[in-house]
This record gives C-alpha cells, structure tokens and sequence, in this order.
C-alpha cells in the first residue's frame, strides 16, 4: 500500500533521513521506534509533504506522491496525526473534524465516526483548546479519518497522555484496522503501546533503520537496549 | 458651541451622526476586505484603496452607458452597478493574487511594497482612462432627496441606502465566514497553514478565493463611495490610511472590533468636523487612537485565545 524507495530527507545541506526503503501492505500496523531526533517526526512530515523529499520516491497505492502537495497527498489516500496533535484550537470539535471532510466531498460527519470517538460526539460544540489532551489526540485521529485514507500517519500518540488514555488509543486503533482496509504507521517510543497495536516494528537510529522484526519475534530487551539513552 | 440652541444641537449631532454613519458604512465595507485578507494571509495590501476606485468607477462607468444607450433603465443601473463592481474589483483581485502576491508571502515587507506599487499602477491607469477629473455618477432618483423627521432634521436617502447596504455585506461576510465550508477553510488556514494543508485543505485556492473577496467587497465599498462623494484617480488613496486605522484599532482579527472601531472612528471625525475643520477633526482622533493604542495595543477587541 505504501512504498517508500531511497528516501532522503535533508534541512538546508544537511541530510537527516539517508535513503530509507520499505514498504507496508495494506491491514498492517508498522511501529517505527527510536529515540528523541533520530528521525521520526522529520520522516513523517516528508511523508505528508511538509517537508520535501531530496531524493528518493513515496507511493500510494501505486501512484507517486513524492512531488505532491499536502492536500494533494490526502487526496491520494494519506492521512497524518501530527506529533502535538495540532488540532484548531479556535474552531469547535465538529468543526476540526469537518476539516478532514474537505477531499471526500461530503457535508456530514459520518455517524461511524462518533460511534468510534463518543466522547467527540459529547464535546462536538466546544472549541478544540478547551479539551483535555486525550480528547484532542482523539480529535486529531478522527480529523485524519474522515478523510477514509489508505495510509494513516500517527506521529507519537501517545506523547503527554496518561497511561489509561493510552490503552484507550492503542484499543481504538485496533478497532479501527479491523472496521477498515487501512495501513497504519505510527512513531513510538513507548513499547507496552507498540506491542499493543503493532504488526511489525522498525527501530530508526540518525536517520537509518538499524532494526526491523515482525511482532512475534520482538526480544523486547533488545528493542529497549535501543530506545534507552 | 455657546450660539446654537439646544434643540439645534440636537438636530446637528443628529445630522453630523448620520454622515458619520456614510462615512462608517464605506470604512466599515474596506475595512472588512482588508481584515480578512490580513487575517487569512498576513498580507497588507496597500492597494485595496485602489479597488475601491475600480468599484466607484465601474459604477461611474455603468452609469454614463445607461443614461446614453437604456435612458429608461435608469432608476435600476444602480443595484447591476453594485454587483458589476463586485466582481470587476474580484476578478482583478484575483489576477493580482496569481500574478504577483503570491510569489511574495514568505516576505511581507515586500508584499507591502508590491501592493504599493500596484496600487501606483493602479491609479494611472484610472487616470489614462477615466482623465484626471473627478467625476461621478447619475445617481438615480430614489437616492436623491432627504427623509425629514423634524423640521430641523435632514437625512439623506443616500446615506440611508448605503447603510443598509452595509448591513447586508456584513451580514453576508460573517455567514460566509462562520457558517460556509470555504468559511471552515479560511478559519482552519489562518490558525494553522500547514496543518490546514495536511487535513486536505487547498491553502493557495483559499488564499486566492479569499483575496478576491476581499477586493469585492472594496468594490462595493466603491459603489456605495459615489452615492457620497465623487471618484478622483486619487480617491482609494486617501481612504487607505482611515481604513488602516479602523483595522489596527479595531483588533486585527476581530470582526466586531472592526465594526466597532469603524463607528467610533467615523463618528468621532464626522462629528467633530462640523465645529473645527476638517484636518483638526483628524488630528483630535488620531490623538486619541494613539493613546488607546499605547495602553491596549493588541486592538479594541483581541481575540482571546491560549497561544
């Protein structure tokens, strides 16, 4: 579903992603781990297009995304939750959501939506700052999925949220791969999170992906040997 | 003030506060392209003065080719010339956008000196076409007269007409702007552009559908200008530096601030005007704005919001 070839990524003149390939297939979930500034929000951004690439090439579903506009990518089927969440502090909760609405053409929040967020459907009038940070983290998932994309982008979930919130993210994103033919991927630095939702996971170190093993290989020692500083 | 009676008071704060609502609704109506092209992009477009004028002169325009080829039309070329200023001042804002301000974002000091030269482009232009006169349309004859209350009491029907005018625009802006999808759009890019971009929002489209707009509702502004005063090639120009300080006092993204500031501004000058000149009227408000400004310098009305 994704493919990702050669890809690097660089501010001004210097390189910070060097050249990294892979690929997800579809109804797979693919963690990729790693510490502070190793990479993965920049990876992220140039996947969404905020950041451009320097070389290399990201599809959709076959289609080549890489010299893409934002907007242009949602509509080919990527969705991103950024790293701080992002949501519009100044629009309501229904309104955030209606954002995501934009490439789909539709007017009306599907009802699927609230049924999987009922807490958003409780808060749909309240501006989006006044909501506590898992509710803006759910917003911000719910914002993304409106859009019904292929790919979705989760750039640490879990950041700032405490510990029963989390199992509840980490429980509606299996929900979610199970209602949708969808590949996730989502950057993590908390392990019990990614063995929770994860098929596979990938450990990015300076820009290189150093390690990589399906769920039911993980040594969980070796991964957090990795993840500590 | 000690030579008038009091019930003449009355009557000329009654009057004097009615031209101040003429000179409100066409502040108000720039002030409100202006606020949301500054809202949505940051740009402050010196030359939105000037589409002003491309709206008075369209009407000007419209108004000498009826009274030659469709004398009957008359009574109604007024309300076309309304819409035709509109979208005249839209379209050439709107190729303003595309062809010059866009490259100039990232820059604002440039984009301030490009809308200034724009707006310097602008004005020969009017002035090769039109002549350097000042001119102004027929106006039709349901605008012309005075509704009189009391004896001493005029208020012109002109006035009255641009202020409902007014009502309707604003009316219109904030529907558009709180209540429509593009509404939804301009309000998600001006929080947070880049984002904006990765939910799927189109910003440049946005940017320039929103600068249109906002150089629309000049045009109209322009419209509503002739039925008080007539066009020069100069006429957007002295209008500007009003708008300015109706949009900086007002609180740059507020559009309550913007109605506010544009009735105390417009009232205050009108006002004054009648017992000390003109120029003195603009020195008391400016004097007054500037110490408001010193001690809440976000505006009348800064939204509030955690940043």
């Amino acid at each position: 579903m994704l493919d990702v070839s050669g890809l690097k990524v660089c501010y001004g003149q210097s390189e910070v992603i060097h050249g990294l390939d892979f690929s997800v297939p579809k109804n797979q979930t693919l963690a990729i781990m790693g510490r502070n500034g190793m990479g993965k929000t920049t990876l992220f951004k140039s996947l969404i297009g905020l950041l451009g690439a320097s070389d290399g090439s990201i599809k959709v579903d076959n289609i080549d995304v890489t010299n893409m506009q934002s907007h242009e990518r949602v509509e080919n089927g990527i969705a991103y939750v950024p790293q701080g969440r992002m949501i519009f502090s100044n629009l309501t909760v229904k309104e955030n959501i209606e954002t995501g609405l934009e490439v789909t053409g539709q007017k009306k929040i599907p009802d699927d939506i609230y049924s999987i967020f009922p807490v958003l459907h409780e808060m749909r009038n309240r501006k989006g700052g006044n909501l506590s940070g898992g509710q803006q983290q759910q917003l911000a998932i719910a914002r993304a999925l409106v859009s019904n994309p292929k790919v979705l982008l989760l750039d640490e979930p879990t950041e700032g949220i405490q510990p029963s919130i989390i199992k509840d993210i980490a429980r509606i994103l299996n929900e979610i791969k199970a209602m949708r033919d969808i590949t996730i991927i989502v950057s993590e630095q908390v392990l019990s999170f990614t063995m929770a939702i994860a098929d596979r996971i990938i450990v990015i170190d300076k820009g290189n992906f150093i390690h990589e093993d399906p769920i039911e290989n993980i040594d969980t020692q070796t991964i957090k040997k990795y993840l500590s500083v | 003030m000690g030579e008038y009676t009091l019930n003449e008071l009355g009557s000329i704060f009654a009057m004097q506060g009615f031209a101040g609502i003429s000179l409100f609704s066409v502040l108000l109506l720039m002030a409100l392209g202006l606020a949301i092209i500054f809202g949505q992009m940051g740009v402050i477009n010196m030359a939105h003065g000037e589409f002003m004028a491309v709206g008075a002169y369209v009407t000007y325009f419209l108004s000498s080719m009826t009274e030659t080829y469709l004398p009957g039309f008359m009574p109604y070329y007024f309300l076309f010339a309304i819409v035709a200023a509109f979208f005249v001042a839209a379209i050439i804002g709107y190729f303003a956008e595309y062809a010059l301000i866009r490259h100039l974002y990232k820059r604002p000091l440039d984009t301030l000196l490009a809308t200034w030269g724009l707006s310097l482009i602008m004005q020969q232009c009017f002035r090769s076409i039109f002549g350097a006169r000042e001119v102004s349309p027929t106006l039709p004859e349901w605008l012309l007269g005075s509704y009189q209350p009391t004896e001493n009491i005029h208020i012109p029907l002109n006035g009255m007409f641009v202020l409902a005018l007014t009502f309707f625009v604003t009316a219109g802006v904030f529907y558009l702007l709180f209540k429509s999808r593009w509404g939804l759009r301009v309000r998600a890019t001006t929080q947070n552009r880049q984002m904006s971009g990765a939910v799927g929002i189109n910003t440049k489209k946005v940017d320039r559908y929103t600068f249109a707009l906002g150089c629309g509702i000049a045009g109209i502004a322009g419209a509503a200008f002739t039925t008080i005063a007539s066009t020069g090639p100069t006429t957007g120009s002295l209008y500007i530096v009003d708008t300015f300080m109706v949009v900086v006092f007002g609180g740059a993204a507020s559009l309550f601030g913007t109605i506010a500031s544009a009735f105390s501004i417009a009232q205050a000058q009108s006002i004054l005007e009648f017992f000390i000149s003109g120029s003195m009227a603009k020195v008391y408000t400016l004097l007054v704005l500037v110490l408001i400004l010193m001690f809440k310098p976000e505006g009348l009305f800064a939204s509030k919001v955690r940043r």
